[in-house]
């Protein structure tokens, strides 16, 4: 295992003269050819490691077969696929041959899938077999137009509805390199989906090396550095920290193809992990299980911890000190395995007492802020000193400003950066009221304090985070309810109807506008309540309002969202109108 | 090989203890996380228990979308 080299920069890649990905990732390969790149484990199994020159032999092989099949630059290749190996090895090869990725997220139904295939226009497909098995099954799959579809790990003897297996499609060969300008498209990402406007962000290769390069120049890889993946690669933070940033620093990178608790601890101690990625929702799970741990000790044990976590959290006010927390506090770090540096969470919100209960152990969370829109992240926590109720500083080469801000120094923040999308794909409306002037509205309400320090107090926008990271939007799951029997309904996010300046427990919530003479009864809850567990528990509604007035409604008879939430607060409080579900 | 309700039974109860709940809270057909208030991470963690205990192996997806009792049982019991 190498040490923490004194100069980082020797080590990475020097990105300034690379225009795309493909060209940097290419040298990245053969300047560790010997190194670790990946290893995929599958619970306390261990089921592939490559070097990055196998990585390379692999990515040749499968993009010889693509041209082959006529995969032509800036052709789109959509990925679906869980945790593991061969999205990595398929995006490569991919940005190689001079290719749009389109990372879909393999959580969305069947039918979503097909909507976003049908937006992006993909004309190759990279898939799970279990994914593939509902798509092929869909009944919208008949309209379905990719050329070619790569199926992984499907079993022996079962019909791909003419898809090919991808472990099989691969051909002898050189494959062509083809260049591309900092400005082309380098993927297409769906910031929301469904069910109304998908909106997908064309990010370009010029993103995406900015963003390389300001997260890796506070946080830096090397060979031997080990990042723990457990999010999926399609997850704008997993395809930075866990694909490009640790390959172009010789770094490894190691999936696990399970969230389960238990093996996610076990991977920390078995693979000496250096970094991770987690959702608040993980981290939580992570606490609670220390948590747990701490309370079964002894008495005089856990009198012990505690003098020594207070000491470690006075020793560390000022900055983080990974190496005096791990004499300090070394029982803790071995479980997480001795080597772990920092643990990276962002996109949803997350208590401070749960970053500080970590910090105060000596292993610090940096917490973040991004949007889909705007590259990976924008703003990060480094430490000096660790601040749990912010979202950090802005990252090297991100502008930030408020706008319009109240009394208080809280309105709307906006970024301008080379981090920022080129554009919504064909949708030009939307592009031009989202980018202004150069500047990209997020819709976060924000504020900055005397330290430049960022702290977010809620969202402007009608959707929802979720704890797992998720972005809700109303508007992608209201076909659930379609004929439920009531005069109208619409379903709108609880901040959205009344402002909150504070992040956490949002929620979504169904306005019923019942017909004139139907009560609100049992059998309407029944069917209101089937309906919502049709839906994955993440995405469900979180409780309903009863509404008498007509929803106002656009010359299109669209409903007007934001009419509809202003006079729904106006006339009602939501401590006595909102009814849990 | 023991039948579905069998199986299911043998869930409920394994759920309790898990939980640290008493049997009677939990019913075939209602939203676990909602009666349990648990996260699917908490779910993914019972998953674990039970497989040690019927001697299955269930890949994550397959809780995908799962969020009762019952469906859970069928997917277990199709592994048996």
């Amino acid at each position: 295992m190498w040490n923490q080299p004194s100069k980082i920069s020797h080590f990475m890649l020097d990105l300034t003269p690379y225009t795309c990905l493909g060209a940097a990732l290419r040298d990245a390969l053969d300047r560790w050819p010997n190194e670790t790149c990946l290893i995929e484990s599958d619970r306390d199994r261990e089921k592939l490691r490559l070097t990055y020159s196998d990585f390379k032999g692999l990515a040749r092989r499968l993009l010889r077969a693509l041209q082959d099949a006529d995969f032509n630059p800036g052709d789109r290749a959509a990925i679906i696929m869980t945790n593991q190996s061969k999205w990595l090895v398929s995006a490569y090869a991919i940005f190689y041959g001079g290719g749009v990725v389109v990372p879909l997220d393999y959580k969305l139904s069947a039918a979503e899938h097909l909507e976003l295939l049908a937006h992006s226009k993909a004309k190759f497909l990279v898939v799970e077999y279990y994914l593939w098995r509902a798509i092929m099954h869909s009944p919208e799959f008949k309209n379905a137009k990719m050329q070619v579809v790569l199926v992984t790990e499907a079993p022996a003897a079962v019909d791909l509805a003419g898809a090919y297996r991808w472990e099989e499609f691969r051909r002898k060969g050189e494959p062509t390199f083809v260049n591309r300008q900092k400005e082309d498209p380098a993927s297409i990402v769906y910031s929301s989906g469904t069910g109304g406007r998908p909106k997908g962000c064309v990010l370009t290769h010029e993103n995406y090396l900015e963003q390389c390069r300001a997260l890796t120049a506070w946080y830096p890889f090397w060979p031997g550095v080990r990042y723990l993946s457990i999010l999926p690669t399609n997850h704008a933070i997993d395809f930075m920290v866990g694909f490009i940033g640790p390959f172009v620093c010789g770094a490894c990178v190691v999936h696990l193809r399970t969230l389960r608790p238990e093996y996610v601890r076990d991977a920390f101690t078995r693979y000496k992990i250096t970094y991770m990625s987690l959702v608040p929702m993980v981290l939580k799970n992570l606490e609670r299980g220390l948590r747990a741990k701490f309370e079964e000790l002894p008495k005089s044990r856990r009198f012990l911890l505690n003098r020594l976590v207070s000491l470690n959290r006075l020793l560390t006010r000022r900055r983080a000190r990974v190496g005096l927390s791990r004499i300090l506090l070394p029982q803790v770090h071995s479980a997480f395995g001795g080597q772990l540096r920092a643990m990276f969470t962002g996109g949803a919100f997350i208590e401070p007492s749960t970053l500080q209960f970590f910090y105060d152990l000596g292993i610090p969370v940096a917490n973040g802020y991004g949007l889909t829109e705007a590259g990976t992240a924008l703003t990060l926590n480094d430490f000096k000193p660790f601040r749990a109720d912010t979202v950090g500083k802005p990252l090297p080469g991100i502008e930030l400003r408020v706008l319009n801000p109240d009394r208080e120094g809280i309105g709307e923040v906006a970024v301008r950066s080379k981090t920022v999308m080129s554009h919504y794909l064909d949708d030009p409306e939307l592009t031009t009221q989202t980018i202004v002037d150069g500047w990209l509205l997020t819709g976060d309400l924000g504020r900055f304090d005397v330290s430049r320090h960022l702290q977010l107090f809620g969202r402007k926008k009608n959707m929802i985070v979720t704890e797992g990271g998720k972005n809700i939007y109303p508007e992608d799951i209201e076909t659930v309810f379609d004929g439920l029997p009531v005069k109208e309904y619409c379903i709108l996010a609880a901040h959205y109807i009344w402002p909150a300046k504070s992040l956490g427990h949002e929620m979504l919530i169904i306005v019923l506008r019942p017909e004139s003479s139907q009560q609100f009864n049992s059998t309407l809850g029944d069917d209101l309540a089937a309906r919502n567990r049709r839906l994955p528990d993440f995405k469900r509604v979180g409780g309903y309002v009863l509404w008498d007035r007509e929803f106002p409604r656009t010359a299109s008879m669209k409903i007007r969202r934001p009419g509809l939430a202003e006079e729904i607060r106006k006339r009602l409080d939501p401590s006595s109108a909102v009814v849990e579900l | 090989m023991q039948s579905s309700d069998q199986t299911l039974n043998q869930i409920l109860d394994l759920a309790c203890k898990h939980f640290k709940v008493p049997r009677e809270k939990l019913t075939p057909d209602e939203d676990f996380f909602k009666t349990l208030g648990i996260d699917s991470l908490q779910a993914l963690d019972l998953l674990t228990r039970l497989e040690h205990h019927f001697n299955v192996e269930l890949p994550d997806y397959e809780l995908q979308g799962v969020s009762d009792f019952r469906t859970l049982a069928d997917r277990i019991q199709a592994r048996l």
